[in-house]
């Protein structure tokens, strides 16, 4: 029922100018309400910001004196959520029309999800009033428009149960026609979190007339629909914008940078070039990433670059790492000096790196695999033949550190200093040392 | 195998980086006063967002992985005009979703760094393959044709200082600004020493004290081609804002004389100032016949060819192109005012190329361009090189 308006010393946030919209066209009263209620809730204009979506109901915020956003078809409540995470002090509120419910519905999940802390009005007139008329989201069934010309076939939309069984902290459905609408809107702006009003109304340059519709056929359409009006949904969950402050803060630490000592100077006459082929999931980036640091050590400079299918768990794993006695500007591999084939992913991959290298370069392939054929050396080396056992994953490692004490590309010591840091450091110098025992042959 | 033997070091003497791109480019943003992040997942860019929404809210900021990239932008925007420095990052199909709020940026003149981190096109392509394919795409990518600004790093450390320098134009011109990355230069890790990062300078916000203000002031584009100072929501006036065409007041209009001066100022902000974005790197030899020109990923691939063929007794020039959008002309033409040849190396399919042969008409210029996810070798340009 109606609240009788109090006389309150708050100016109207409305401007001078009349609403552009058609006679007759039900946008006009919802923004009556909507300055009603923001005098209730006695907010200076550049307290409120009125983000604005498109259509006829996109040109709302021009007769406001607050503070306004009129961005993209759909997007207002991306805008509107920038907003509030930025001033959660301001009041801030969506209007749009149900198309933009339709092209932004991701956005209104996600908003109702979040619980932020702003509200939307829909100005929900079941079509597309600015285009044409056509239909939009909550067109109900067997509804003629010029784009569903024998009738609508889509089920509409239920706004309001969309939000509110998915975490908004208020959602309200109504129409223009409604004496408490004001009332209705004030309490969905004081609210802390996500406020939905889904307010129906009448377009009468396109819906009426399509469909000899009017104010007794909303409510009869609300009824046959099976939909209730009032506030629907309540949730007290926190708000998000001041959940997130909550969290935030300390928790931590900042970004972690590798920086390596050089604590060797060790001549390097030439670029080497170190690549090891394995499987997703094999630890082979690590591996690698051992001996990338390992010429750090000496005084180097290195390059590792990562190539693994999307999916990162499995396929293949190949690690290429340059070593070079000055800066890398360029981090591509024409042939390696040393291959370290893993397992079978990385054999797969290897085709063009055997074919490029030369009888000077060498080649470290798990036993099980077959012999490649290649210019380079190839030496062969069994896991199994460990005495403490060597796990699929823990290969790359294994391998690496025989290959790097067998080629010398860096210093062994450099290599197992390495391998010996940080929380793995013990674990990595036990695989180093049963790897470097492995027989090769 | 090598034994150290009396070749340790007991002082500590050099202490390097071994890091990434995407690393500096989080690093610059921070340092260039980045308050705001919002993106969506997608290979190669992700890292900078995980970064990003590690870091910011210990810093006082706010991190917000969007539902998608049209609200990730969006959430941007809003932010950027209540205050923040806000910055997004994605590759290629997440610019196609940016396309529309490029526009909406650019005429609500708000300040955004947009990083694309290439990987290698069309549609979905190879996420986890480096390419250069989205240059032309950020310059044309929304509708009307208007400007933007972007930038390019071809290092690690210029990607800190690019992403920082990012931060300053688009204060400065109330604008979004470009970092065009790719995948090698933003996951590839290698040794950087530390010294080579460079501060650039970002200035602050021009804002309109709304204590000064009373009543608010008429907003924008006057005069033509200077920038006028934001005004942020929650000050002492109402703000309006809108991405239609629209008067001094932000309300809309269709009217020719005032929509052309709107529209010609968003042309004049940049194109008045192109020296106070031209960012190039030019290594020039007396008597070379050759200009070899790079960018981001290929321009460290010019360096090393300069090198050797140099070693070799050859005489070269390089250009390595900073400032991709606006095309730096001036600085081009100088750079290859000497020269005959222009080889200008590319991993899109010669994208680059056209601009060179509007602003060289009287050069050869030699185009080397790969689409196959390969990177382009010092040993491919130092064929071209005679
Ligand atoms: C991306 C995009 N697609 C399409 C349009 C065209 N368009 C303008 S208004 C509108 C629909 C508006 O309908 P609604 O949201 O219901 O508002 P109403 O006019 O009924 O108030 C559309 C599709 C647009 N502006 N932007
Ligand atoms: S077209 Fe429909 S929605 Fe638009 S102003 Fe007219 S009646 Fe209202
Ligand atoms: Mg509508």
């Amino acid at each position: 029922m109606s609240t009788p308006i109090e006389l309150l010393p708050n100016p109207s946030l409305r401007t001078e100018a009349d609403y552009p919209f058609c006679p007759g066209c039900g946008h006009g009263p919802v923004l009556d309400a909507l300055n009603e209620a923001l005098m209730k809730l006695q907010l200076a204009p550049q307290e409120v910001v009125i983000v604005s979506d498109i259509g006829c109901s996109g040109l709302s915020d021009q007769y406001f004196t607050t503070s306004a956003f009129h961005g993209l078809h759909g997007r207002s409540i991306t805008y509107a959520t920038g907003i509030k995470l930025m001033r959660p002090d301001l009041a801030v509120v969506v209007i749009m029309g149900d198309g933009g419910t339709g092209i932004g519905g991701a956005h209104m999940l996600s908003a109702a999800r979040r619980n932020i802390g702003i509200t939307v009005l829909v100005l929900n007139n079941f079509n597309f009033g600015m285009t044409g008329g056509q239909h939009s989201t909550t067109t109900p069934e067997g509804f003629l428009t010029p784009t569903t010309p024998s009738g609508n076939l889509e089920a509409p939309l239920d706004i309001c149960a969309t939000v509110g069984v998915n975490g908004a902290a208020y959602s309200y459905r109504g129409t223009s026609f409604d004496h408490d609408l004001a009332d209705r809107i004030a309490e969905g702006v004081a609210t802390e979190g996500f406020a939905m009003l889904d307010v129906w109304d009448l377009c009468t340059a396109y819906f009426v007339r399509n469909n000899q519709f009017g104010r007794r056929q909303i409510d009869a359409t609300m009824e046959a629909l099976g939909l209730e009006s009032g506030v629907l949904y309540r949730s007290d969950k926190p708000e998000f914008a001041a959940a997130y402050r909550k969290l935030a803060g300390g928790q931590h630490e900042g970004l972690r940078v590798k920086r390596v000592k050089a604590t060797a100077a060790v001549r390097l006459d030439k670029r080497m070039h170190f690549v090891v082929a394995g499987s997703a999931g094999g630890r082979v980036r690590s591996a690698a990433r051992l001996v990338a640091t390992a010429a750090m050590r000496a005084g180097w400079w290195s390059a590792q670059r990562d190539d693994y299918p999307i999916t990162v768990k499995s396929g293949h794993s190949v690690s290429e790492v340059i070593i070079s006695p000055g800066e890398i500007h360029y981090s591509g591999i024409e042939r390696p000096n040393v291959l370290v084939v893993v397992s079978e992913d990385g054999y797969g991959k290897a085709g063009p790196y055997l074919a490029s290298m030369t009888p000077d370069d060498t080649v470290f392939v798990v036993a099980d695999l077959p012999r490649p054929d290649t210019a380079a050396e190839v030496i062969t080396i069994d896991p199994n033949q460990s005495d403490v056992r060597i796990a699929k994953a823990a290969r790359a490692l294994a391998m690496v550190a025989k290959a790097v004490q067998t080629s010398g590309v860096v210093p062994f010591e450099l290599f197992e200093e390495s391998a010996g840091e940080g929380g793995f450091g013990e674990k990595n110098l036990e695989l180093v040392a049963a790897g470097v025992g492995l027989p090769a042959g | 195998m090598t034994a150290l033997g009396g070749l340790r070091i007991t002082t500590a003497s050099i202490e390097r980086e071994f890091t990434d791109g995407a690393t500096a480019i989080v690093r610059g943003a921070l340092a260039g006063g980045c308050n705001f992040f919002a993106g969506y997942p997608i290979t190669p860019a992700s890292p900078i967002l995980m970064m990003m929404l590690r870091d910011l809210p210990a810093r006082g900021g706010i991190g917000m992985q969007g539902e998608d990239e049209m609200a990730s932008i969006g959430m941007c925007i809003g932010a950027a005009m209540s205050g923040a420095r806000a910055m997004t990052a994605t590759a290629g199909p997440g610019i196609s979703l940016y396309s529309e709020n490029i526009g909406l940026a650019l005429i609500g003149e708000v300040p955004l760094v947009i990083v694309d981190v290439q990987r290698l096109g069309p549609s979905t392509g190879a996420a986890t393959t480096t390419a250069q394919g989205d240059i032309q795409f950020v310059r044309w990518g929304t509708a009307g044709g208007f400007p933007i600004i972007a930038l390019c790093p071809s290092t690690i450390a210029e990607c800190y200082t690019l992403t920082m320098k990012a931060f300053d134009l688009a204060e400065r011109f109330r604008c979004p600004v470009f970092l065009m990355a790719d995948k090698e230069l933003a996951l590839t890790m290698r040794t950087v020493d530390p010294a080579d990062y460079e501060d650039a300078v970002v200035r602050e916000r021009p804002v309109i004290d709304p204590e000064d203000l009373d009543p608010p002031a008429e907003y924008r584009y006057e005069p033509p081609g200077e920038v006028v100072p934001m005004q942020l929501y929650g000050g002492k006036h109402p703000v309006r804002f809108t991405g239609s065409t629209h008067d001094q007041h932000a309300y809309i209009t269709k009217q020719p004389e005032i929509v052309g001066p709107l529209n010609q100022h968003l042309i004049s902000k940049i194109d008045d100032h192109l020296d106070e974005i031209a960012l190039v790197d030019t290594d020039l030899e007396d008597g070379a016949n050759t200009l070899l020109a790079g960018y981001g990923v290929t321009a460290g691939s010019v360096r090393e060819a300069v090198a050797a063929a140099r070693a070799e007794g050859t005489k070269v020039s390089s250009i390595t192109i900073q400032s991709l959008w606006p095309i730096p002309e001036r600085q081009i033409r100088d750079a290859a005012s000497d020269v005959d040849r222009v080889v200008m190396a590319e991993l899109n399919p010669g994208l680059y190329k056209r601009e060179l042969e509007r602003v060289l008409p009287d050069k050869e210029i030699v185009s080397i361009a790969r689409t196959d996810g390969v990177l382009i070798s010092p040993s491919q340009l130092l064929e071209v090189i005679e």
